[in-house]
């Protein structure tokens, strides 16, 4: 084999070898791009910093709460007022309903999206149960907090956004912490 | 002495028996091995393809279980992409490619024979999933997630090792076509005196350099949610099953012109010889080629339009679609335009080839439909978009890879094919193809889906059409193994040129052609 066989043969592995990173990179990259243009509805996973309340007036908006059950996931789970009406530029505390109606130990996660997409960039949350997974004991019950707010520059054209909440069973996830959060109960007990 | 005679044997004859399979170097003899291991595949990805016609020959359930149905529809789409069309274009990569440009083998024969022998055991791989507990993929040979991680069978991780494995083979066939055409080819030959074949395949391969791997991603990053606890397409821990469809597709349309690349460079020999005509607009056939691979990189989502996309990225998928349909005009006019006023003459080649220009434009026609996007909310996941994508692949790919085998047949083995058995070949096949996809266009329209065992009575009479056009089809195909078996083992002997008026230097050469050709480079003018 001559020389330039030997090149092309060299740029050619780096570029699959390239290649198969870039496919990973596209995770982190769809996630970047979905953020920063708020397609998808996806929020930040994380508390936003606090935000001044604006003292500028702002404008009525109505919020609707939704709540989804992913499959096999046996608790009860709902907003406890499914619409309230707010003012932008002002925080709000809002809660969604949680029950462990099984005999186990278990541990949840809720997923937010935001309808319209367009609405999610200018949703602000300082504490949100979605942030952290959920430990309920069997029968327990919870009231989960959500402080928000929309800012001011939310698009004219919003005057109702639906914030939906999906609840997913993840306990098989946290299995090893559960059997030892157990065990130290037990010898409290 | 002796010594001395058996090396010089080594050097100009193929080993006895098995071992010459096994362990062939020799781009002929790999090609042979890729072109019966793809007609193979073939065959089993039809009788798959028959189970589910056969299933819907009429609505409610007869013949298999649902279960069963999708399994069967599963492996007929990876065993016809993966295991029929992709491995024979490789195969015939493989024979003329070295022939073409004046070298006398591949660049890398070792890596070559490894290409080749890894396929058989990534697709025994797969087919064994059938007998496992579970069964085998049962998710379409899209392989969505959730469905093929959180919802797959145990056989799922099997499946994955197989598509590393093919993946594999495909990357580094790829790899050795390019060495090959940018280092090999004879002193005079530059990049736009290459036969159309070889730019065609040229394209494909760094095609398959830059999406085979990202399909690789796609599938350990499944292997990674389901056995290690990662969350790349699992909602739960915070990731996204439509990043799944991105990351497919971005491999999955690129992939689908690295299955027709290949056959426009077939058709533009065959149509030019039997025109007896230059072909029309070679360097726009090139600039036509490049331009369609750059695109293929820039359309994905138009395959996701009802998955919940911004408008924005709708009508931009939907624009760049659209864009595609002008290079490939400009290559069917070039094609049309090499046939006005030639000397036609209607061998079995010429026919798949005019055959191919003609269905493959009907498949074009109803893409464009597709790309659409508010038509597309209607046509989405229907038996319209299986109408499309067989339009394209079988009268497409397929029959492009049936008119090679006829064109270079003669070449390969020295023997004439049986004119009068290839057109009888052909005519069977061009009406089953018809009568077996054409009429899913309707039942589509009316909105039949797609990936279904069991359909509503109004869709009744087409799909009977439907079953009985595609087992004409599979059974002409019987005949077309007939044809190539009798052609191997003897008949009339062919001229080194074969066909009258056709160009490139794989016509200079004898036929059958000695086993090492253009051990000197051929001088081209």
């Amino acid at each position: 084999m001559n020389q330039g066989a030997k090149n092309t043969l060299k740029y050619l592995g780096l570029a699959v070898i390239g290649m198969f990173f870039f496919s990973f990179a596209l995770v982190p990259l769809y996630n970047v791009f979905c953020e920063v243009t708020g397609l998808n509805g996806k929020i930040d996973l994380s508390p936003t910093k606090f935000v001044q309340e604006e003292p500028v007036q702002g404008r009525d908006l109505k919020v609707q709460f939704v709540s989804h059950n992913n499959e096999q996931m046996p608790w009860s789970f709902r907003p406890s007022a499914e619409v309230i009406n707010i003012t932008t530029g002002k925080y709000y505390t809002a809660t969604y309903f949680v029950k462990n109606n099984t005999d186990k130990v278990m541990v949840g996660q809720a997923i937010p999206s935001v309808a319209p997409s367009n609405a999610a960039a200018h949703l602000k949350k300082l504490e949100c149960f979605c942030f952290e997974q959920q430990r309920l004991l069997p029968g327990e019950e919870a009231y989960l907090p959500v402080k928000l707010l929309f800012d001011n520059e939310l698009p004219e054209s919003i005057n109702n956004v639906v914030l939906s909440y999906t609840i997913f069973d993840v306990t098989n996830t946290y299995k090893d912490e559960i059997v030892q959060n157990t065990h130290s109960m037990n010898t409290k007990s | 002495m002796s010594a001395v005679v058996e090396s010089h044997d080594h050097h100009h004859g193929p080993a006895k028996g098995i071992s010459r399979w096994l362990f062939t170097t020799n781009h002929k003899d790999i090609g042979t091995l890729y072109l019966w291991f793809s007609f193979a595949m073939f065959l089993i990805g039809g009788a798959m393809a028959m189970v589910i016609r056969a299933e819907l020959f009429q609505p409610g359930m007869q013949i298999v279980e649902p279960e069963f149905y999708n399994q069967m529809l599963t492996l007929h789409g990876l065993i016809m992409v993966f295991g029929a069309v992709m491995p024979a274009f490789v195969g015939l990569a493989n024979w003329l490619v070295p022939m073409m440009v004046g070298a006398p083998d591949m660049a890398l024969p070792r890596m070559n024979n490894l290409s080749f022998w890894i396929l058989p055991f990534a697709f025994g791989v797969m087919l064994s999933s059938l007998f496992m507990e579970g069964g085998a993929p049962n998710f379409g040979w899209t392989f969505y997630a959730p469905l093929s991680t959180t919802y797959a069978p145990p056989s799922v991780t099997f499946f994955i090792f197989s598509v590393h494995i093919l993946g594999a083979s495909s990357i580094m066939g790829a790899i050795n076509v390019i060495v090959t055409i940018m280092n090999m080819r004879a002193p005079g030959m530059t990049l736009m005196k290459m036969p159309l074949f070889v730019w065609s395949w040229l394209i494909t391969a760094y095609l398959l350099i830059a999406v085979m791997p990202v399909l690789a991603g796609a599938v350990t990053m499944m292997l990674m949610d389901i056995h290690f606890g990662t969350s790349f397409f699992n909602a739960a821990g915070g990731g996204d099953p439509v990043l799944f469809q991105h990351i497919f597709w971005f491999f999955g349309h690129p992939e689908v012109y690295i299955m027709i690349l290949p056959a426009f460079g077939i058709a533009s020999h065959i149509i030019s010889t039997f025109s007896r005509k230059k072909l029309f607009g070679y360097t726009s056939m090139v600039w036509a080629m490049v331009s369609i691979a750059i695109l293929s990189f820039v359309v994905w989502a138009h395959h996701m339009f009802t998955v919940g996309m911004p408008l924005a990225a709708e009508l931009f998928f939907m624009w760049a679609t659209m864009l595609i349909a002008v290079p490939t005009g400009v290559k069917v006019f070039n094609w049309v335009a090499t046939m006005f006023r030639g000397s036609i003459t209607y061998e079995t080649p010429m026919l798949f080839a005019i055959c191919f220009v003609v269905l493959f434009t009907i498949g074009g026609f109803s893409g464009l439909m597709l790309a659409i996007t508010p038509a597309d909310f209607q046509y989405h996941d229907t038996y319209f978009v299986v109408a499309h994508f067989h339009y394209v692949l079988v009268p497409g790919s397929v029959f492009s890879i049936m008119a090679a085998v006829y064109y270079w047949l003669p070449k390969w083995c020295g023997n004439m094919y049986d004119e009068r058995l290839g057109r009888l070949h052909f005519w069977l096949s061009f009406i089953g193809v018809n009568v077996t996809f054409f009429p899913q266009h309707f039942i589509g329209l009316a909105g039949m889906p797609r990936r279904i065992p069991d359909y509503a009575l109004q869709f009744a009479d087409w799909n009977m059409i439907s079953t009985a056009g595609a087992f004409l089809f599979g059974a002409s195909q019987i005949l077309f193994l007939f044809i190539v078996v009798k052609t191997v083992m003897g008949g009339k002997k062919a001229t080194p040129e074969v066909w009258e008026g056709a160009q490139g230097l794989e016509w200079t050469v004898d036929s059958p052609p000695p086993y090492h050709t253009f051990s000197t480079p051929p001088l081209v003018k």
